[in-house]
């Protein structure tokens, strides 16, 4: 018997390693559920829990004896869908209610609201829970909002018709923006997270099995166990990718300006430096439960805090502006936002993807060099 | 003529929590080729360790290894071209089917063609899985799995093949029948290296090596090995009742190498043949025939001549805590078991078994993995609630009183389950604490059993770097401080030498003369000749139940040539078989 040419033999490896690798996905149900699972929960999760406008804000009304201005601003405020208002007969009461977080703002007008008014100098005294800063200022704008809104529609002597008011438009329009901006970013951290997940569990899966032991006594190569892993994950790690854009696209309604072509090869680049990344970590990782831990905390949350979608980059000290360069989350997270937003820039696509070559050749790299066929 | 396997002045370390553990130490031998060897030692010897050497997995700190010529450290795939190995984990893949798995190895083997098809339809065949190449590896049995590893290993008729403990856990009948594949598939065509806890086992091979502590005590073929023990072993029959009292009286003997129980009679090596004469003499002995020497007896003489460990001699002087049980009290029944059924889902892992055990009864439980041993062990001791059926323990029923029964029984498990980083006497005292023992008695207790058991020498070390053997012991003890009236022993001598199973076996028949009832599991079937009474479980049913000379007469009456306790099972287990079928 001639031995076998090397080309023909590590092809005839490969391709039972895929063979392998795929029917133990279709049997073992864990890589389909992070790949498909994961993706549609952690967008639920995100798309409707996180929103950096808060809604139905709950403010105190302190009014004062009755009068027509008075009654008409508690009226403004109340028909307006950004508050839920509570009466207070008394400051101390709505004190009462803000102690006891019931309530996020005051609203106070003095006994004298309607004379002051006539005479141009009435006050309206604003109380906000400041201990979340973000959410007070929120709260202030809409305060502010509402009452220039009452203010105008006074002096035309009706209730103004919703949203004819430039202003309105500005805060009303944001909470809707806002989720128009997080949900690309949030699919870039979501494929990190299974990327990672992917790679680094199924490896550590065979050492916990032994397989691994018996896999390396054969004459297979390091690099070929290594495309063995890459192209069934790297396929359904795609798989994954598709089911978020179209939650985004048909359950959000983000819109969608950039090209497929453009959203297929950025993300292809991504996945290929997501799974490599796996694969690094599962070089020194050989059980689940230790692969999981470092894939989301090493990978997971500096993607979620240093990649710029949810913490503006600009406004971090530039120490940490520097480090957010080596998070490839950066670069696909600002690329998905493009490609959704504004549609097809292949200046952003061309640095963005250039830097996730780069990230993913290093990845591969230390990937390979750190796994070692043995057992030490 | 090239060897085979050559290693020259090999030294293996391996970095643990603290210092440096040397796994294997200056190890040189040389395998011609064809031949087959069996390697044999307790469990840190170095088997696994040696194992993955040869397979270049490892990389040795010092010395060489060759293989079929081959430097490890140059041509390590090279190397695993020509070898085939099978781990102690098999390798195989329980999402895969029978036949996908044999297709994964032929391919990363470079398999093809004709001579592919050819090979898979032989190593189907001769595993008799042909008829199941569609079933999943995760749903085989345990004896079926082992062999499809095997087939897995041999694929590509390797050069040298390798296997790491095949044969552990499975029934004695699967064990011969993976025995006869590797004769059928690879015996003349390979050098093969088995290696095995089981001495037995070792005996058939060509060649034995015997490792100890990462070195090589024992090298030659078994017959050279036995050879100085020849005219020193002998079968003492007893008289009735007898036989553990002159069990103890012959250990205590200076002229004693060993004696061990088996088939109703003892086995006693001496170290002067000249000492026969003299035990010939004692009370109670009803006669005496020399036969032959085995494996087993070299190994021990060796050990106790290179170790001379404390593990080695029990002590066996020490009086019992208590003292004997009056004779009566010897016949109240402590555990009843009738038609005890445990489903795990669609899995009878137990499937209505019964049983009594009488106070102070050593009773085996013996049967290979996953027959349901531990299952039963872990209803008896109230952790686990059975699905139906009837189980007393002290009179208290498990299905409404598992932890009242508690109290009063100890429990060692299988695993080393008590805290690694604390001291042994970190550990007896937090044993002490969770049964509530205190005052006088608690100081007495402790006291009592840290002289019984010989723990004063490491009691203040960290647990985990403790060796195997005293690991045990600190176990045992645990479980005998609130001097319980059921202890219950799961696979207590697993993976320890020879001479730490005979101390272990000594300690547990004096605790039973104290009247103390034991309940053992164990897949060393030499072993169950120490108890009064086994079990035999295979599949969660019940082959037998009786004293080991009962089941081995039973035995005989339809199969003839049955002469011990794992000729009877492996009977027992082909009648089952033959009315399944």
């Amino acid at each position: 018997m001639t031995p076998p040419r090397p080309s023909g033999s590590a092809r005839r490896r490969i391709r039972g390693l895929l063979r392998k690798e795929w029917l133990e996905i279709l049997r073992d149900p864990s890589s389909i559920a992070i790949a498909f699972v994961l993706p549609v929960i952690l967008l639920f999760l995100f798309g409707y829990g996180v929103s950096l406008d808060p809604r139905e804000v709950r403010i105190a009304f302190v009014k004062p004896i009755s009068s027509q201005p008075a009654d008409s601003l508690a009226e403004t405020f109340r028909g307006s869908p950004y508050f839920r208002v509570e009466f207070a007969a008394d400051i101390a009461t709505a004190r009462e209610l803000l102690d006891r977080r019931e309530v996020q703002g005051i609203v106070s007008l003095r006994d004298d609201f309607a004379q002051r008014l006539d005479s141009g100098d009435a006050v309206v005294q604003l109380v906000v829970d400041g201990v979340d800063a973000n959410t007070a200022r929120i709260v202030q704008g809409y305060v502010r909002g509402t009452f220039a809104r009452w203010l105008a529609g006074r002096d035309r002597g009706s209730p103004p018709p919703p949203g004819l008011v430039i202003e309105h438009r500005m805060w009303f329009n944001a909470e809707v923006n806002s989720r128009h901006f997080l949900i690309p970013g949030l699919i870039a951290i979501i494929m990190t997270l299974i990327g990672a997940m992917l790679t680094s569990l199924v490896v550590a899966r065979e050492w916990e099995r032994g397989t691994m032991e018996a896999l390396f006594a054969t004459p297979v190569r390091i690099r070929e166990i290594m495309i063995g892993k890459l192209v069934p994950y790297f396929l359904l790690g795609m798989g994954g990718m598709a089911v978020a854009t179209a939650m985004a696209v048909f359950l959000f309604g983000v819109p969608f300006r950039g090209s497929l072509a453009a959203l297929l090869l950025l993300s292809g680049i991504y996945m290929v430096a997501a799974l490599a990344y796996g694969l690094a970590v599962s070089a020194l990782a050989r059980s689940q439960f230790v692969a999981g831990q470092v894939a989301i905390i090493t990978a997971f949350l500096p993607a979620f805090i240093l990649s710029g979608f949810i913490f503006d980059i600009r406004s971090m000290p530039w120490a940490i502006q520097l480090l957010t360069h080596i998070i490839p989350a950066r670069y696909f997270v600002s690329s998905l936002q493009t490609m959704f937003l504004v549609g097809d820039v292949w200046e952003v696509f061309a640095r963005d993807g250039a830097a996730l070559v780069l990230i993913a050749a290093v990845f591969l790299a230390i990937a390979r060099r750190r796994t070692h066929k043995s057992l030490e | 003529m090239t060897a085979a396997v050559r290693l020259e002045g090999v030294t293996k370390r391996f970095r643990a929590d603290r210092g440096v553990i040397e796994a294997l130490a200056e190890l040189s031998f040389t395998l011609e080729p064809l031949c087959f060897v069996g390697l044999v030692g307790p469990d840190g010897a170095g088997k696994t360790t040696l194992m993955r050497l040869l397979a270049g997995l490892l990389l040795p700190e010092e010395g060489r290894v060759t293989v079929l010529g081959l430097d490890t450290r140059d041509a390590a795939r090279a190397v695993q071209a020509r070898v085939g190995y099978m781990p102690q984990r098999f390798g195989l893949y329980d999402d895969l089917s029978v036949r996908e798995n044999l297709e994964l190895y032929a391919d990363l083997h470079g398999l093809e063609g004709e001579l592919r098809r050819e090979r898979l339809r032989e190593i189907l065949q001769a595993t008799e899985l042909a008829p199941f190449t569609d079933r999943f590896a995760g749903r085989l049995s345990g004896g079926m799995r082992q062999k499809l590893a095997m087939g897995a290993a041999l694929l590509k008729t390797p050069e040298l093949l390798l296997l790491d403990e095949p044969s552990v856990g499975v029934d004695p009948l699967s064990r011969r029948e993976l025995w006869q594949l590797v004769q059928h598939l690879a015996g003349g065509r390979a050098t093969i290296l088995w290696s095995t806890a089981y001495l037995d086992e070792a005996e058939r091979c060509e060649r034995v090596l015997v490792l100890q502590e990462g070195r090589l005590i024992a090298d030659g073929r078994p017959a050279e090995l036995t050879r100085g023990l020849e005219g020193r072993v002998f079968r003492v029959r007893t008289a009735r009742g007898s036989r553990r009292p002159l069990m103890r009286l012959l250990r205590d003997r200076p002229d004693t190498l060993d004696v061990t129980a088996v088939g109703g009679a003892l086995r006693l090596v001496v170290k002067e043949k000249e000492a026969a004469e003299e035990v010939r003499g004692i009370e109670g002995v009803r006669g005496m025939e020399p036969v032959a020497p085995r494996l087993e007896d070299a190994v021990v003489a060796l050990l106790q001549q290179t170790t001379g460990n404390e593990d080695g001699r029990p002590a066996t002087g020490g009086p019992p805590a208590d003292p004997p049980a009056p004779r009566r009290e010897m016949r109240e029944v402590v555990i009843r078991v009738r038609d005890l059924v445990r489903v795990f889902g669609k899995f009878r892992a137990v499937d209505g078994i019964g049983f009594e055990v009488r106070r102070g009864e050593i009773f085996g439980l013996l049967g290979p993995n996953g027959a349901g041993k531990s299952t039963t062990f872990k209803m008896l001791c109230g952790l686990l609630p059975p699905s139906s059926g009837e189980a007393r323990v002290l009179g208290y029923d498990l299905l409404r009183a598992a932890p009242a029964a508690r109290a009063h029984i100890g429990y060692m498990a299988q695993k080393f389950s008590l805290y690694a980083d604390l001291t042994p006497r970190q550990n007896l005292l937090f044993t002490a604490d969770a049964y509530g023992l205190t005052g006088a008695r608690r100081r007495r207790r402790l006291a009592a059993t840290i002289a019984e058991f010989g723990l004063e020498a490491m009691l203040d070390q960290r647990s985990r770097d403790l060796p195997l053997g005293y690991k045990q012991r600190l176990s045992m003890a645990c479980a005998l401080l609130n001097e319980p009236e059921i202890l219950f022993l799961d696979e207590p001598t697993s993976g320890v030498d020879p001479l730490a199973r005979r101390a272990f076996w000594a300690r547990i028949v004096a605790l039973a003369e104290a009247g103390v009832t034991v309940m053992v599991t164990t897949h060393f079937l030499d072993e169950a000749e120490y108890c009064d009474r086994i079990a035999i479980l295979e599949r969660g049913r019940l082959l037998g139940v009786g004293t080991p000379d009962g089941i081995i007469e039973a035995a005989r009456r339809n199969a003839p040539g049955v002469a011990n306790l794992e000729d009877a099972f492996v009977a027992l287990l082909e009648e089952r078989r033959k009315q399944a079928a």
